[in-house]
């Protein structure tokens, strides 16, 4: 399980919800930023747009 | 090949799956646990695995969610907390009427039963809603920015609720007033229902929270989600106390749901909102179909029918998204060039 397995009871636990956390917030704003970029452009080219 | 000591076919398979439950989360506000564990169950999964990694696959999608509907404004956190109290106190209470049916014998087929029953009955409700539809009522995952979050179009029910004028009152966002005490029944009523049926309860919480508390469909989805995080958050960690959270799983859900929940979330804001109600209301239907397979393969005992009921689901979740960026496609390639669509950020 990627590496967490060393870690005992609480703290695998608690590494594991963090990494997922942390991921969602790490996406969270990726993806955010990502949109802002491309978001109107693929807009643009679904229309048909110039 | 392997990636990070996972197979990049499983990867690429998990990616894909989570790009299909978070169009549906994004467009709908649900959709997760209730495809991601029967999926993992059918593919092997033991049984714990396949609900840990379910749960902290919903705790990871409801984080990003509540982020987005944050910024928006469109999270009331008082009626959060004690949406949250009644329902642990709810889910309780239902536990041990469930303990108390297993014991005499009856829990599986009373459990499957009303499973049909509230999530059929809940899907034609909306579906007629919608059909007949005035522009009120139904349920729709609508974040666009510029939602009116006023108390207009307030069901029926929920303005017999708000007429129970029990002290103390609490103002809520989109200026509903409602006693403390009727937010807490019905917190605890959507409670009993998910400790009885042991599901996460978003598909009962989210329309009680519009019908019934009636506050505005944003905010109900908004304050739906903060509760999910709590409960998908304190789920997971119980679960990965056992080592039972598999995040080769969870991780690559994660990555394909995050960003097909940004397309579902951006397509509400573009498809029509009475298409949406009906898209739901399908939705729920199927799964109250698939749900009743499944149980008549148990009483049968053809667990080939198990496998019917996944794919009855899953070819739902397919159809209903494909339909939903059809339909996104289709009205954006008509809406005239100058025209703005909303972000979903």
């Amino acid at each position: 399980m990627i590496g967490v397995e060393s870690l005992g009871g609480w703290g695998q636990a608690a590494t594991v919800i963090g990494i997922v956390l942390l991921e969602a917030v790490v996406l969270y704003i990726g993806y955010g930023a990502l949109e802002k970029l491309v978001g109107s452009k693929l807009i643009a080219a679904i229309r048909g747009d110039q | 090949m392997d990636l990070f000591g996972i197979a990049v076919s499983l990867l690429v398979m998990f990616t894909g799956f989570g790009l299909l439950i978070g169009l549906l989360f994004g467009f709908f506000g649900m959709g997760g646990s209730f495809l991601v564990t029967p999926a993992l169950l059918v593919m092997g999964y033991e049984t714990d695995v396949a609900v840990a990694s379910g749960l902290a696959f919903v705790f990871g999608t409801s984080v990003i969610a509540t982020l987005k509907h944050r910024d928006l404004g469109q999270v009331d956190y008082k009626l959060g907390v004690l949406m949250i109290a009644g329902t642990t106190a709810g889910i309780e209470v239902g536990k041990q009427g469930l303990h108390l049916l297993q014991d005499l014998g009856l829990a599986d087929t009373v459990v499957s039963v009303a499973y049909v029953g509230l999530l059929g009955g809940i899907g034609l409700f909306v579906t007629r809603q919608a059909l007949k539809d005035d522009g009120g009522g139904g349920i729709s995952h609508d974040v666009d920015v510029d939602d009116e979050l006023d108390a207009e179009g307030i069901p029926e029910i929920a303005e017999k609720i708000q007429s129970y004028e029990v002290p103390p009152m609490m103002t809520l966002r989109g200026g509903v007033t409602v006693s403390l005490w009727m937010i807490l029944a019905v917190a605890f009523a959507t409670g009993l229902l998910s400790g009885f049926l042991g599901v996460g309860g978003g598909f009962i919480r989210m329309p009680a929270l519009f019908y019934l508390v009636g506050v505005p469909v944003p905010v109900a989805v908004g304050t739906d989600l903060f509760e999910i995080v709590f409960s998908g958050g304190i789920g997971s960690f119980l679960y990965a106390l056992d080592g039972a959270v598999d995040l080769a799983i969870v991780a690559p859900l994660l990555a394909g749901s995050a960003l097909g929940a940004r397309i579902g979330a951006a397509a509400t804001s573009i498809v029509d909102e009475d298409e949406i109600k009906v898209y739901f209301g399908v939705m729920l239907l199927l799964g109250a179909i698939a749900v009743a397979v499944r149980k008549i393969g148990g009483v049968i005992e053809m667990p080939v029918l198990d496998t019917v009921a996944l794919v009855i689901i899953l070819g739902a979740a397919l159809l209903v998204s494909s339909a939903v960026v059809y339909s996104s496609i289709q009205e954006l390639r008509t809406m005239p060039a100058d025209t703005e669509t909303i972000p979903a950020d």
